[in-house]
């Protein structure tokens, strides 16, 4: 009996990998099939007018090669996006390494004023009456003005006052990302039960070594599962951020001069930047999790 | 002798929303220096109730109680006292030994006598050695001995325990029982121990308070005549069996089937 046929005729690494791959490879297989369909009516109308017969083929090879197409194919992408990383200088406007340095910069920044912030408030509303039932209503009430509708006020009274660059994008993340922290503290610090509570009462324990030695290591499941939404949140707006008018740096400033000069390779390209550095940046917290929880028996 | 605990008609009325619910009437006791007393009665008789009035964990709402002769909420800023739930209640980012060492940095005993303090009861309840073992490494028995060591740590004189062997098997518990007995005799602490089981009462105890519910009061209080030196076989005496009796009839007349 062959190893293959041991173990099922299936390398036991591959078993894994395998549905994801099956799932990415029918993603593209639409992708390309919408790519035809969407690019082919302006491609017939090309050959309309130069009066040339389009044979299936051609059709086919032309609406994948478009220097502007409605939807780029994902090879072109792929090459778009190959080109913004590896083919330009890192310091060069045209690389996507350095307009995602640049948004990268203003998410982590954001990210840590948003954990900060949802941090102290959870602490806050975990510890004070007043606060436990003042500030969640205000909470859920920023959360539900539409971000879009918020972060060009930010980036003009911001800029009014002289501030640009990192910090007013760097609060619109803030924005978004303090809020799962926020509601996934509160339940962390408050996981401990009766019995674990009454345990410090007995030891005569203050508040501060209740919250130390109890409520923190408690709530640290919680963290990191808010901090993981927290991340992408910031990204996205941060993203939102280099949106408004005169942003001309980062993936987002990125997508929307690819849309004033329809260059949809390039907006596809900046929007797969974003997505690779979120998954990185998720992925990244997640290992940190697995790391921290292990070690404190916690996963 | 001056008594260690002293309760004089101790009563506690909880509020709830179906109207309020008498868990302690009228419940007068005095325990002793070296005593050891079990709480015993049906499910809801209030022996929680007590020992948590004792640790200053409720607070009664009629009646005078005190615990080394001052209130309850002193005795337990005095530290007074070490509890042990019936679950072991063990952090599991902690070592064992760190474990006991949390109530000894809470009370802000310095590192030495914290490692020659965890060193010592981990001795004293037969866990020497797993002081760097996680709780999850220890069976269920192992890990209550373990929250036993940190209620012994900082050497208060007095031991509450609510039915700490409950979750446990027989064969553990009977282990643990003689255990703690000879701990008992080792350290001369005041336990007040509640079980619902009345061998392990009879065994364990000088006296046997027995309680019957709605509302809380104490029906009896059974001095035990058992020498302190009791081995296992202790149990297969007439004396005992004569005493387990005595109990037994406490809780039928408590529970009073009219
Ligand atoms: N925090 C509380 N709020 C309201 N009622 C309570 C509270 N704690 C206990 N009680 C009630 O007080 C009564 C006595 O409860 P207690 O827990 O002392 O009983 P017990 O004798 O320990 O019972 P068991 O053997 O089941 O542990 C019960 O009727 C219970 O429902
Ligand atoms: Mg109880």
């Amino acid at each position: 009996m062959t190893d293959a046929a041991a173990n099922g005729g299936v390398n036991p690494a591959l078993r894994g990998g395998l549905p994801i791959l099956t799932v990415l490879l029918a993603i593209v297989a639409v992708w390309y099939g919408a790519a035809v369909w969407m690019n082919a009516p302006w491609v017939r109308d090309q050959a309309a007018r130069a009066e040339a017969t389009l044979t299936a083929p051609d059709l086919i090879r032309q609406t994948l090669t478009l220097d502007r197409p409605v939807l780029p194919a994902p090879h072109q992408v792929a090459a778009g996006l190959w080109d913004g990383i590896a083919g330009q200088k890192i310091t060069s406007k045209r690389s996507l390494v350095w307009h995602g340095w640049v948004t990268l910069s203003a998410t982590l920044a954001g990210f840590a004023i948003g954990t900060m912030a949802g941090i102290a408030l959870a602490v806050g509303i975990v510890h004070n009456r007043a606060m436990d039932q003042s500030v969640m209503p205000w909470a859920v009430a920023s959360q539900t003005v539409p971000i879009l509708a918020i972060a060009p006020m930010v980036i003009v009274v911001m800029a009014s006052a002289g501030v640009t660059g990192l910090l007013p994008k760097a609060i619109i993340a803030a924005w978004l990302s303090f809020f799962p922290v926020l509601v996934g503290m509160v339940k962390g610090l408050r996981t401990p039960d009766a019995m674990q509570l009454d345990l410090m009462r007995s030891w005569n324990s203050s508040p501060a070594q209740v919250f130390w030695r109890l409520r923190l290591p408690s709530s640290l499941p919680y963290l990191f599962a808010s901090l993981k939404v927290a991340i992408a949140a910031a990204l996205v707006g941060t993203i939102v951020g280099e949106l408004p008018a005169g942003a001309t740096a980062g993936l987002g400033a990125r997508l929307l001069s690819g849309s004033y000069y329809g260059q949809t390779v390039q907006i596809w390209s900046a929007l797969f930047a974003a997505a690779i550095l979120a998954a990185l940046l998720v992925m990244l917290i997640g290992a940190l999790e697995r790391l921290t929880l292990r070690r404190m028996g916690l996963a | 002798m001056t008594p260690v605990i002293t309760a004089r008609d101790i009563s506690l009325t909880f509020t709830t929303a179906d109207g309020p619910v008498h868990a302690l009437k009228d419940v007068s006791l005095t325990i002793n220096p070296g005593d050891f007393v079990s709480f015993i009665g049906p499910s809801g008789c209030g022996k929680t109730t007590f020992l948590r009035t004792i640790a200053a964990l409720e607070t009664p709402t009629g009646g005078t109680l005190s615990v080394n002769g001052m209130t309850p909420d002193a005795a337990r800023k005095a530290r007074a006292y070490g509890y042990v739930f019936q679950a072991p209640g063990l952090y599991p980012w902690r070592t064992i030994a760190g474990n006991i060492s949390l109530p000894l940095e809470i009370m802000g005993f310095s590192r030495a006598d914290r490692a020659q303090r965890i060193r010592r009861v981990l001795d004293l309840v037969d866990l020497t050695g797993f002081g760097s073992k996680y709780p999850w490494q220890l069976s269920g028995g192992m890990q209550q001995r373990a929250s036993i060591a940190r209620a012994l740590a900082f050497d208060a004189d007095i031991l509450l325990m609510d039915e700490p062997f409950g979750a446990l098997d027989e064969i553990v518990r009977d282990r643990l029982n003689e255990a703690l007995l000879d701990l008992w005799k080792k350290t001369g602490k005041t336990i007040g121990f509640v079980t619902h089981s009345i061998p392990e009462a009879v065994y364990l105890s000088t006296r046997i308070v027995v309680m019957s519910p709605r509302p809380g009061r104490i029906t009896r209080v059974i001095d035990s005549p058992l020498p302190r030196d009791r081995p296992l076989e202790i149990r297969d005496t007439p004396e005992f069996i004569a005493l387990a009796q005595q109990v037994r009839e406490g809780l039928r007349e408590g529970h009073g089937y009219d």
